[in-house]
């Protein structure tokens, strides 16, 4: 019998040919597979957030396994003693289970919630890139406002989250939220109870929290993340400027394979990061906090560091209550300015501000190509001034932990963080734009005279001058043009786009061969750069 | 008459009256007394105004409380005195002990240097957050008051401290009399203190960020796994 010869090499082409011929996929992936991406550092910043998302579904169902989503009150009887026999609700008493019986529950738990730091960290970080780059711009806004929602989302995904396990903390950041509810003029009262069913905290509270958690909000965000990701690709990425790009095409690596490796990786990357977190640093530790009640308020009682601001523009909001004549008189409480007007004012400005600026640019064309920081002061000026707006809000959220442990009054604290609030804030702004201009300055002064070389030459009658080494071709006197990327500063980087030598830890020596097209003929091998050094010879 | 007859019988003879001789060990008290803490709490410990206050009633716990953790003598005058080591022995804290208490009484911590051997932790953990946790906080790790004070870590304090700063109440404490928490719920609380706040091990990690709650948590999200990815990041997007 003749036996059929097996060809293991051309079973992924007979597999391809096969699904395409059945599904007609091939034109469409080429495309998707051949999409190109930026090579730059700062485009992986998003990656995080998508990445810790991917690892909070992970975790987070997971928890869901044994999470009792339920406030009926139970007597608890598991394995850590300090609480045993103590009365809590099911809710609690689940979150202890997870954490002192499941197997691997507290780990679990404390990745889910090291991932939703990441998450939101991640947001705002890549955020920030977007903003100082000027990527936000038209054709853009969009997907800046898709992202903003996104950190607003996820503030309450946090907020639900921190809520459910119904521990001492989490109830007190349950009754603070309740009375920002509360002091809402009008409707107040009828929203908050609306929520909890009555009077806080109710009975139904924890159920209601559970499915806004785990359905709604977890819904919402991957419907955001869908259309911000699917936007990305029709809209394609931005790019920095630099030799061979333009407003008109994406220069980078494509997606498939080496793209899609790399980001293969980088998902290993955060999610060893968060498992790292999960297993070293105690987070949430709720059996210290005990269940909650109404009367048990600890010392330094904070919500998690994206919602700290709202903490701190509550501390610092002075005593102002405004009592309307109307009736018995109508009291608006000062707690409603900093917890519901500021968020929406700045809901508010952090959504429409690609508008504003176009308005005030009067700049309504299409922009691929990023700015850097330095060259667009007043944006990176704003972006500053609201970044220490936002720090020292937060830091005042954490002002009374600040003041026992650095042995600071805490009314100072307070007081700092008041009058720091309205005067950092524009100082910031005119630092960074004078900094902004010293940079530009710098950066024309070497196109005009060339890369200081450190060499001090005497002259005949006694003067000193640097050597410049002129960027240029010919005497070095002509300007050049500045092109909005780097421009070399350092005798070494002469001549080369990047580093001369490629490698993070250890220099590769030779450079990598251009891939050879079977079209054209092979290109010459470029020749080998020799790097500027002191004299001595790397081994 | 007869009023005027049972009231000399019965009233009580201040004017006749001598104070009644000290003890060996409170005499010894007051020679200790009379060189370390006269200038602020001023002869035969009544105190003197704008430094110190008077000790008549304060009673042993205080001293105890105040002379083993150090906070007395004072360093200099502030919003609150700091824990610091101590200066005196414990024979020369007894002393001291002995003395004031002879001088006006005042609440005493019993005898013993473990108070929390028959304490339950449960219960003390309930008591603890209801009656401890608004400034000493969850973890024990203590908290800021007003101006300057603060509630101090728990974390050095002995059985005997504890027991004498709930019974005497010393700077911004409040007093935790025996009718309002009774010893067996004190010898609960100081249970809870010294096996589960102190020894319970943090099983969520090496790593226990103070405990300070969220606050050190943020800090850590940025410090540690910001700067990793980010760095990460641009490892990754230099292999091209």
């Amino acid at each position: 019998m003749k036996r059929r010869k097996f060809d293991v090499a051309a079973v992924p082409g007979n597999t391809a040919r096969a699904v395409d011929d059945r599904f007609q996929v091939a034109t469409p992936l080429r495309r998707l597979l051949n999409k190109v991406f930026p090579d730059h550092w700062s485009f992986l910043l998003g990656e995080i957030a998508l990445f810790s998302f991917i690892v909070l579904l992970l975790t987070g169902v997971f928890l869901t396994f044994f999470f009792e989503p339920a406030m009926t009150e139970v007597i608890y009887n598991g394995s850590y003693a300090p609480l045993r026999g103590t009365p809590m609700s099911a809710a609690y008493a689940s979150t202890l289970d997870i954490s002192f019986d499941v197997r691997g529950g507290l780990i679990m738990r404390q990745m889910h919630h090291w991932a939703a730091l990441l998450f939101m960290a991640a947001i705002v970080v890549h955020m920030l890139r977007v903003f100082f780059t000027g990527a936000f711009r038209k054709p853009r806004e969009t997907n800046w406002i898709i992202g903003s929602l996104l950190f607003w989302v996820g503030f309450l995904a946090g907020f639900t989250g921190y809520s459910l396990p119904d521990d001492g903390l989490s109830g007190t950041g349950l009754r603070i939220a309740s009375a920002i509810m509360l002091s809402i003029p009008v409707i107040g009262s009828w929203v908050t109870a609306a929520v909890f069913n009555g009077e806080f905290p109710g009975t139904i509270i924890i159920s209601r929290f559970f499915i806004a958690h785990v359905l709604l909000i977890p819904g919402l965000l991957v419907a955001l993340i869908t259309v911000h990701l699917g936007l990305v690709f029709k809209q394609k990425h931005t790019q920095w400027p630099g030799p061979g790009r333009t407003n008109g095409n994406v220069v980078g690596e494509r997606m498939f394979p080496r793209y899609a490796i790399k980001q293969g990786g980088f998902f290993m990357v955060v999610f060893g990061v968060i498992a790292l977190m999960g297993g070293l640093f105690q987070i949430n530790p709720v059996w210290l906090f005990g269940p909650y009640e109404a009367w048990v308020v600890s010392a330094a009682s904070q919500p998690d560091w994206y919602v700290m601001f709202l903490d701190g523009s509550t501390r610092l909001m002075p005593d102002w209550e405004i009592t309307i004549p109307i009736g018995e008189g109508y009291v608006i409480p000062p707690l409603f300015w900093p917890t519901v007007v500021l968020p929406g004012i700045l809901v508010a400005i952090s959504l429409l501000y690609p508008f504003m600026e176009a308005r005030h640019l009067k700049d309504y064309r299409s922009h691929n190509l990023l700015q850097r920081p330095r060259d667009v002061p007043f944006r990176t000026g704003l972006g500053v001034m609201a970044l220490t707006f936002y720090v020292i809000l937060t830091l005042s959220g954490a002002n009374d932990v600040i003041a026992d442990k650095f042995q600071i009054s805490l009314n100072a604290m307070t007081w700092a963080g008041r009058i720091g609030l309205l005067l950092l804030p524009p100082l910031a702004y005119y630092v960074t734009y004078r900094i902004c201009l010293g940079l530009q300055q710098h950066d024309r002064e070497v196109l005009a005279h060339g890369v200081e070389t450190g060499i001090i030459r005497r002259l005949p009658d006694g003067r000193f001058v640097e050597v410049h080494q002129p960027l240029g071709a010919g005497d070095g006197h002509g300007e050049l043009d500045y092109a909005g990327w780097v421009v070399p500063k350092k005798m070494n980087r002469l001549g080369a786009l990047g580093p001369a030598i490629r490698g993070f830890f250890y220099p590769i020596e030779r450079p990598a061969e251009a891939p050879v097209s079977p079209g054209h003929p092979p290109v010459e091998p470029r020749p080998e750069r020799e790097e500027i050094t002191s004299g001595e010879n790397r081994p | 008459m007869l009023a005027g007859g049972a009231y000399t019988v019965l009233a009580p003879g201040a004017a006749a009256q001598e104070n009644p001789p000290l003890s060996s060990a409170a005499a010894d008290g007051k020679a200790l007394f009379d060189v370390s803490c006269v200038s602020c709490h001023g002869r035969n410990a009544q105190g003197v105004e704008g430094r110190g206050p008077s000790l008549i009633g304060v009673g042993a716990a205080s001293v105890e409380f105040q002379v083993s953790t150090g906070r007395m003598p004072m360093a200099r005058q502030e919003a609150q005195a700091a824990r610091k080591p101590e200066v005196f022995t414990r024979d020369e804290i007894d002393q001291l002990a002995a003395y004031v208490q002879e001088l006006g009484g005042g609440p005493v911590v019993p005898a013993g240097d473990n108070l929390h051997a028959d304490g339950n932790v449960a219960i003390g953990g309930e008591l603890y957050r209801i009656n401890c946790s608004q400034c000493h906080a969850f973890s024990g790790g203590g908290g800021a008051l007003s101006s300057g004070k603060y509630a101090p870590s728990l974390r050095p304090a002995t059985d005997r401290q504890i027991y004498a700063a709930m019974l005497s109440g010393p700077q911004n404490m409040p007093v935790f009399g025996d009718n309002q928490i009774t010893p067996e719920q004190k010898a609960d609380i100081i249970a809870y203190i010294q096996q589960t706040l102190k020894d319970d091990g943090d099983p969520g990690g090496l790593f226990n960020l103070g405990r300070y709650g969220p606050s050190t948590e943020g800090v850590a999200i940025f410090l540690v796994g910001i700067v990793a990815l980010v760095f990460a990041s641009l490892w990754i997007a230099g292999k091209s």
